[in-house]
């Protein structure tokens, strides 16, 4: 096992090195601001996907209602929405930074609030379906909520909306987007490692492992799934509200639902790094933010098939991931323990 | 019988066309062993899948301490404690056999609070002691998809137990084990019963076995129940030697 003063070190260095990073690095600070972001997704995708066994292709779903629920509380609580979108951000309103502040920060907790509540409405639907099932179920209900809201003149429709600008240093707002991005994908990932220590995450496992078992001990399933997609939805939704503001421009299909790209990346980077790992969606989120930032450097125009061959790539010969391949090199050092075969042969001999 | 723990009363299942249950009835007093026995094919499994809610009956009533339970679910039933094993063992396979048996607390206790709790040094103890009670303490901290069959049939048994279930429903424990190993699983089943007061209902093709167990049996065949009993009368019961051979 990894003795826990090394654990220790590494979160500091981790910790630093993140505080640290824009300052040092101002050009790359949207860059790895996106980083965290992809750490968030991986880590809420790997709820469900790699602890309980359900693979969601529809988790994206999450981030656009923050998104937009966000957005429409900032706006809405000094402004009329309507008359503010059906302008397509012709309409300059100056925010005070009390309304800034105020309206981002309300706006991140009910799209926290709403995300979870729909996590419970669809939960209480899709969690009828099993296997390649849940995953179109799921896909389809992030695919329909892009295009309801391309078709909600309310919210801007297609044409999306601006979003208030920060009455400030442009600096200082990339940092600012920067810290809340780096915070919660710290909180994420504490949270995420506090619940697989309780006997939530033993559940979740079970579920994984055998879920009509589970059921036949008496565990209450139906709940665990419901409140597991909660906490997935509830992060995504605050992570949907940041990344808005920190684009600036919100619309329905490439931004607030891209089912092909950030949806499949959460799947993808959980399945690089290994799921059902706490450390695997850190480590895959990383490689694979990397090798994205790389390949569309240097291969642009060539990074959509780069990036399919790297899938088939993992799909085929690397299902396990970075630190599944770990745990089969040395388990001993992830606390699994091995029976070793001699002393077997010994007890069974005598 | 006054103290029957589970009554089962004119139950009727098809599939389609094929019945496999027509019009069964039968108890289970509360605190003994009963036996299932019967050829393959002729119903006792879909009768254990009625009983603890895998499907639902066409016809009749099964009651669990008086209660009506053929309306409820699977883990409604599983948490009155009402409690089955599988033919196919069914383990956590990629949890060691600690976690699995933590999992297997009887969850009709738990609160909403308690998904977030630790487990207690109590549950702990008490997995660890019944890891034992069958013989796996050893194996405690592998994979249980690494044990072999035997040992996950032991595991399963030992999970049922955690549970503190009222009623367990095995279906053929001894199958698939090692006969050098079955004389240790009916003392442990034994010992289950006596000593935890755990009511039985074994589905059992071992003869050997199922006469050490039961105080009383009931035959099915071809979906009907054909025979009920002592053992020895069960045993030297005409109609069920025909069943077994096949005049039926």
């Amino acid at each position: 096992m990894i003795s826990g003063r090394i654990k220790a070190l590494l979160y500091l260095v981790i910790l630093a090195a993140g505080i640290w990073a824009p300052f040092e690095y101002p050009a790359y600070t949207f860059q790895i601001a996106l980083l965290w972001l992809m750490i968030v997704f991986a880590l809420t995708w790997d709820i469900l996907g790699g602890q309980m066994g359900y693979n969601s292709l529809g988790n994206i779903f999450f981030f656009g209602a923050g998104m937009y629920v966000c957005s429409v509380a900032q706006i809405g609580l000094y402004y009329d929405v309507a008359e503010y979108t059906a302008h397509f951000g012709a309409v300059k309103v100056d925010f005070t930074m009390g309304q800034y502040f105020t309206g981002l920060f309300v706006g991140l907790g009910l799209a926290a609030l709403v995300s979870v509540v729909a996590a419970v409405i669809f939960g209480w639907i899709v969690f009828g379906l099993r296997g390649p099932y849940f995953a179109i179920g799921t896909l389809g209900v992030a695919i329909a909520a892009g295009e309801l809201i391309g078709a909600w003149d309310y919210v801007g429709g297609g044409g999306g909306i601006t979003l208030p600008s920060f009455p400030g240093d442009p600096e200082d707002r990339s940092n600012l987007f920067y810290f809340l991005n780096f915070a919660l994908a710290i909180v994420t990932f504490l949270f995420v490692r506090w619940l697989y220590s309780t006997r939530f995450g033993l559940a979740l496992n079970a579920i994984r492992d055998d879920e009509q078992k589970a059921e036949g001990m008496g565990i209450h399933t139906k709940r665990y799934k419901t409140i597991a997609w909660s906490i997935a939805a509830f992060f995504l939704g605050i992570s949907g509200g940041i990344f808005g503001n920190m684009t600036g421009f919100i619309e329905p299909l490439e931004v607030a639902f891209p089912t092909v790209t950030f949806g499949i990346f959460m799947v993808l980077m959980v399945l690089l790094g290994g799921k059902g790992t706490l450390w695997g969606p850190v480590i895959g989120a990383v490689v694979f933010h990397v090798i994205k930032e790389l390949t569309w450097t240097y291969l642009l125009g060539w990074q959509w098939v780069a990036l399919g061959a790297l899938i088939i790539i993992i799909v085929v010969y690397f299902q396990q991931g970075i630190v599944g391949w770990m745990m089969e090199q040395w388990p001993s050092m992830f606390g699994i323990v091995v029976e070793d075969k001699s002393e077997q042969a010994k007890e069974e001999a005598a | 019988m006054n103290n029957s723990v589970i009554e089962v009363t004119d139950v009727s299942k098809s599939f389609g066309g094929v019945v496999a249950n027509r019009n069964i009835s039968l108890t289970v007093p509360d605190g003994e062993i009963t036996g299932l026995i019967g050829p393959n094919g002729s119903g006792k499994t879909t009768l254990f899948n009625s009983i603890v809610g895998y499907h639902p009956i066409d016809q009749g009533s099964i009651k669990f301490e008086g209660q009506e339970i053929s309306d409820l679910n699977v883990q409604q039933i599983a948490r009155l404690g009402l409690l089955r094993t599988f033919q196919q063992t069914r383990i956590y396979g990629k949890m060691d056999c600690v976690k699995n048996m933590l999992i297997s607390v009887p969850h009709r206790k738990a609160k909403w609070s308690d998904m977030f709790t630790d487990y207690s040094a109590e549950d702990l103890e008490k997995a660890e002691h019944l890891l034992d009670f069958v013989g796996l303490y050893s194996k405690r901290k592998l994979l249980s998809g690494d044990l072999s069959f035997g040992q996950q049939k032991l595991l399963e048994f030992a999970m049922a137990l955690m549970n503190e279930p009222k009623v367990l429903l095995l279906d053929e424990p001894t199958a698939g084990i090692n006969p050098t190993l079955i004389n240790g699983l009916i003392d442990r089943l034994l010992r289950a019963n006596a000593d935890f007061g755990i009511t039985l209902l074994v589905i059992e093709h071992n003869m050997r076995v199922i006469m050490n167990l039961a105080r009383h049996m009931y035959c099915l065949a071809h979906g009907e129940l054909l025979a009920s009993g002592a053992p020895e009368e069960i045993q030297n019961d005409q109609r069920v030697i025909d069943a077994y051979l096949g005049a039926h």
